[in-house]
């Protein structure tokens, strides 16, 4: 009632403008009140039916899509977010393997070779030993030879010198005294023969 | 169309005469006009609401678009406490972006050049932001006109002004849409009449004028609708978060 009231002054005063325009030119046709109502009822009533229709379905809907769009993103995100965690943690997770094999392997590898080093040694070892004492053996049959030899030798001189006199003067000649006479010799001339 | 640059503006019955009482609403070329302004908001809106696709195609994304738009530009203005009319002001926003741009089609009728029609929105608006002033702020709300820091002896002065400022918002709101949609389109039928008047010699200057002329009313379309809402967000943002 009372926008009625309003609507109608507002209505009254319009028409006095327009009589003041309408004197002067062809007038402005939105000064002519003749129309006026009808525009007001199809101007509320359209828009009233569009207020209306938009704001109970249309724009609720668009809101609640861009909500559930928003929303599926954010858990897009969060999925991928959580996909990317995952794999960074099994990266994590083959490193420390990767790592830790490596560790493994080269620890195998030491230990193996320490094994092969230290037989080695032990064979190397028993070897030495059994080399030094075929050495120490040879040597021993050496002296031993090298002892024997100028007794043998001077054993020898002893008969073929003393075989040789009797020989050329055929008389017997004392054995002890040629004995005598090739130690002294052999003695004097040792040095010659052996390299002593 | 008659040479004369107003006949534009003329409104004309279409079909028979209907009369309630006294009262004259028989459809006319604006009610044709506002019918298809409105049909085809809720058309694209209704298409751009159907599906919900992540990926929204061309008319979703315009929906959409939109209503964010006028969602962030209600937000930015009054703030998170004007929610509740969204609606309204989408549907205001919408109804006269597209009133002023189907004006733009050569030989159609600008419902939004008639001050009749932009006088009964911004009194709708003038008088729901009143109402909605007084009943969140009760006789409260009169401290609109009494802003703060004001030497008392300019009290009385100031607070005259600001009853005429808010008084005259409806007008200044209906005028300022109402000119411009009025001014573009006779300047732009009148540069079309010199077209015709000074042929094929002389008719390519305001030819050219009247392509810019064009452009420029687009502009001017999409930005009085635009003042339109983003006033009447300021409006609001006066009743519902009282500064002064």
């Amino acid at each position: 009632m009372v926008k009625k009231i309003y609507f109608q002054s507002i209505f009254f005063n319009l028409f006095f403008i327009k009589e003041a325009f309408a004197a002067e030119s062809g007038g402005m046709p939105q000064l002519n009140p003749e129309f006026w109502v009808s525009q007001i009822f199809w101007l509320i009533l359209t828009f009233g039916i569009m207020y209306l229709v938009l704001s109970k379905l249309i724009l609720p809907k668009i809101s609640n899509n861009l909500e559930s769009r928003k929303s599926q993103i954010l858990e897009n995100i969060e999925a991928a977010e959580k996909q990317r965690e995952d794999s960074d943690a099994k990266l994590k997770e083959y490193d420390e393997i990767i790592s830790k094999s490596k560790l493994e392997a080269n620890s195998i590898f030491t230990q193996v070779r320490e094994k092969s080093l230290k037989d080695i040694g032990a064979k190397r070892e028993v070897l030495d030993k059994q080399i030094d004492n075929e050495i120490a053996e040879a040597e021993k049959e050496i002296d031993a030879l090298r002892k024997n030899a100028p007794d043998k030798i001077n054993k020898i001189a002893i008969e073929t010198s003393s075989q040789l006199l009797q020989k050329l003067i055929g008389a017997e000649v004392n054995n002890s005294s040629i004995s005598a006479i090739v130690d002294d010799l052999s003695k004097r001339n040792g040095d010659k023969y052996y390299g002593n | 169309m008659a040479a004369n640059p107003m006949s534009q503006f003329d409104v004309y019955r279409i079909g028979p005469e209907i009369k309630v009482g006294a009262l004259d609403i028989s459809f006319t070329n604006a009610s044709l006009f506002m019918i298809l302004s409105t049909v085809s908001i809720l058309l694209i809106f209704n298409i751009g609401s159907k599906k919900n696709s992540i990926l929204p195609n061309k008319i979703q994304l315009l929906a959409e678009l939109s209503y964010t738009f006028v969602s962030k530009m209600i937000s930015d203005t009054a703030g998170s406490k004007a929610k509740p009319y969204f609606a309204f002001i989408f549907s205001l926003f919408m109804f006269v972006l597209f009133c002023n741009m189907f004006g733009m089609i050569p030989y159609t009728f600008t419902v939004t050049s008639h001050i009749i029609v932009t006088f009964v929105l911004a009194s709708f608006i003038f008088i729901g932001v009143t109402v909605i002033g007084f009943i969140k702020h009760g006789f409260g709300y009169l401290k609109l006109f009494v802003p703060s820091g004001v030497p008392a002896v300019l009290l009385p002065l100031i607070v005259v002004i600001e009853i005429i400022s808010y008084l005259s918002r409806p007008i200044s709101l209906s005028v300022r849409l109402f000119a411009n949609m009025m001014a573009g389109h006779t300047m732009m039928k009148v540069f079309g009449g010199f077209v015709i008047s000074l042929g094929i010699v002389g008719g390519w200057l305001p030819l050219s004028f009247s392509v810019a002329l064009t452009g420029l009313e687009i502009l001017v379309a999409f930005l009085q609708a635009y003042v339109f809402a983003i006033l009447t967000c300021i409006y609001l943002n006066d009743a519902l978060n009282l500064h002064h």
